[in-house]
């Protein structure tokens, strides 16, 4: 799949954001394509949260325009960016461990039957989408009544992605889904992300791991004290020069020199 | 976990399943403890009455309105948050109502609407507080308590010049509402508090409200994390002030059914309960730090307390043991509902 073909579904041009006289942000441009995933790298302090912020509607942004399917657009609370169809699964904050699975997967959007202002619960419709959505998935649960805590933290944020797919997500935002996992479970997450691309859903991958990156990117983005100091896309972009570039290049050259006089001695 | 899981034969697929199922329940621990308290007094019992339908008119006479608001306690508690003024405003309610009517002039029905909003209000200042200030509940509720402590007591002293407030059945409609709020009713020649019947429907009630509607799915929700709750889009501050309302006016009822039964009130009625209603619903499997536990249960831990209070008379031992055996008992409780509820949350990674 090409980028050149599709309009962006979101884009982000000259946006900054300052906080008093602390620049968070400054001049970021960013451009998310549906049924691709877009990865945001940058190592810590990079302004990553800061961006996450911005897109989800919780911070608003200092300068530049920020435009969803062509429109520009300015959010005032993350449930005006939910009504938009972004969703954002936040890193562990997602779902509700003693909690079932099907509850916390129509947590916020429960279905409701006979009259609705009750709010009697359609259990059944909930516990049977559940299943469905998350087989959809790829998630193969024998009971969506255990409480979501007995899953593993893959499987956990897996479901919020499932989640986020299912009420209409057009664009899913992932903080760092993968950062507090073991190899096994990021591979899941990795998974995951994808069936949701081929859903034709617009991916904002956000994470410090070029190597997590390297395998679902279509869009790769580096941030840097701030700004977007590089982009490339899949074809043209070998992991060593993801892994340089995020480190800052020539810092990791001095720093590979300094560990190998270090280690010579 | 244990070696069982990684096994992939059927059987015992579905065997852990099922256990899973069962520790599951939050009312499972209590509801055994209760059998087996209730076998203990039905055999040390010396009246022969115990284990009868006599007993229970006895037992269930002290535990409905025990029972009663610590149902809405175990929600609120499920939603995270403590009300440790729930039992001083029983007393509040019962003060206010018989002052309406005995000194106000009012019927007993319009004084008995006035007292129910007016522990709605507190309730309510009761959540607003703890959602604006950030305060833990514990602090803010246990101020409310204080407050109207005094208030219950200045205040009875400054209009009737006692501690005691009476001449409630001489207002109007007091015989219906006794009927309705605070009449025995004769099943097989025991008589049964009609407060057992409300208790049993505030059960079904707030069983209903937890497991079967949105609003229970918020509950669940805003004590198990309030942060992922709001990233999902749950109300959680309307959530936990309509259960602190709830719990307020839950005591009041009790306020004004225990007016209407005993045709009077003492200032001090009701301080000490609310330990009554959090011990029943730790007991019923309620977890103290939110997210998990059942309004059934909280209603197998009041009825433990009414097989206490009356089991141990009963069996001719003196009476001023209940309350340790009670402390006892929500030790147990507790221990054995926290490793249940450990074994369902399983691993975390």
């Amino acid at each position: 799949m090409s980028a050149k073909n599709v309009n962006p579904i979101l884009e982000l041009k000259g946006v900054g954001k300052s906080f008093g006289n602390v620049v968070a942000l400054r001049d970021v441009d960013l451009s998310v394509y549906p049924g691709q995933v877009t990865c945001v790298l940058g190592d810590n302090g990079a302004g990553k949260s800061t961006l996450i912020k911005i897109l989800s509607g919780v911070h608003k942004a200092s300068e530049g325009s920020f435009t969803l399917s062509g429109e520009e657009i300015e959010f005032n609370s993350p449930r005006d960016a939910m009504a938009k169809g972004i969703a954002t699964v936040f890193q562990d904050l997602a779902t509700v461990p003693l909690m079932s699975v099907w509850r916390n997967f129509f947590l916020g959007n429960e279905p409701k039957k006979w009259w609705k202002p009750l709010g009697i619960l359609d259990m059944k419709m909930a516990k049977d989408t559940a299943k469905a959505e998350l087989l959809n998935m790829g998630i193969d649960l024998r009971d969506t009544n255990q409480a979501i805590g007995t899953l593993s933290g893959g499987e956990r944020q897996a479901v919020a992605i499932a989640r986020a797919v299912y009420f209409g997500a057009n664009v899913l935002i992932l903080d760092e889904p993968t950062s507090a996992l073991g190899v096994r479970q990021s591979g899941i997450v990795l998974k995951y992300i994808l069936a949701a691309r081929e859903r034709g859903v617009a991916v904002i991958f956000i994470t410090h791991n070029p190597h997590h990156a390297f395998l679902v990117g279509d869009h790769f983005f580096l941030l840097n004290r701030g700004r977007m100091t590089a982009s490339f896309v899949r074809e043209k972009v070998k992991l060593d020069e993801l892994i340089q570039a995020m480190a800052g290049g020539a810092e990791l050259d001095t720093l590979t020199h300094e560990i190998n006089t270090i280690r010579q001695d | 976990m244990s070696p069982l899981t990684t096994t992939k034969s059927d059987e015992r697929v579905q065997r852990v399943s099922f256990l899973t199922k069962a520790l599951r329940r939050p009312e499972l621990g209590a509801l055994v403890g209760a059998l087996v308290i209730f076998t203990i007094f039905a055999v040390v019992d010396t009246t022969g009455h115990f284990a009868d339908l006599q007993g229970a008119a006895g037992w269930t006479h002290f535990a409905a309105p025990i029972g009663i608001t610590a149902i809405f306690v175990a929600l609120l508690m499920i939603g995270g948050e403590f009300d440790l003024s729930s039992g001083v405003m029983v007393g509040t309610a019962g003060l206010l109502m018989g002052n309406l009517v005995s000194e106000a002039g009012m019927g007993v029905f319009p004084a008995m609407l006035i007292t129910l909003v007016f522990a709605g209000l507190v309730g309510f200042a009761n959540g607003y507080l703890v959602i604006r200030t950030g305060l833990p509940s514990f602090i803010v509720t246990l101020a409310t308590f204080f407050v109207l402590k005094g208030v219950n007591l200045a205040v009875t002293k400054l209009i009737t010049g006692t501690v005691r407030v009476d001449g409630i059945d001489k207002g109007d409609g007091f015989e219906i509402a006794r009927d309705w709020f605070a009449t025995k009713i004769d099943i097989a020649g025991a008589q049964f508090q009609v407060s057992l019947f409300w208790w049993i429907g505030f059960t079904i009630f707030a069983t209903w409200l937890l497991t079967r509607t949105a609003f229970g799915n918020w509950i669940f929700a805003s004590g198990g994390d309030a942060n992922a709750a709001r990233n999902a889009g749950v109300p959680v501050a309307r959530t936990k002030i309509t259960l602190f309302v709830m719990t307020s006016v839950a005591a009041a009822l009790v306020g004004a059914m225990t007016l209407l039964e005993l045709r009077g009130m003492q200032a001090g009625q009701g301080i000490g309960q609310e330990f009554y209603y959090i011990i029943a619903a730790a007991v019923g499997g309620t977890l103290l730090t939110g997210g998990a536990g059942s309004a059934i249960g909280a209603s197998i831990g009041a009825a433990i307390m009414g097989f206490a209070a009356i089991g141990i008379p009963y069996a001719l031992w003196d009476q001023d043991w209940v309350a340790t055996f009670l402390g006892v008992i929500l030790f147990l409780a507790v221990l054995v509902n926290t490793w249940l509820s450990k074994q369902a949350k399983g691993a975390r990674k």
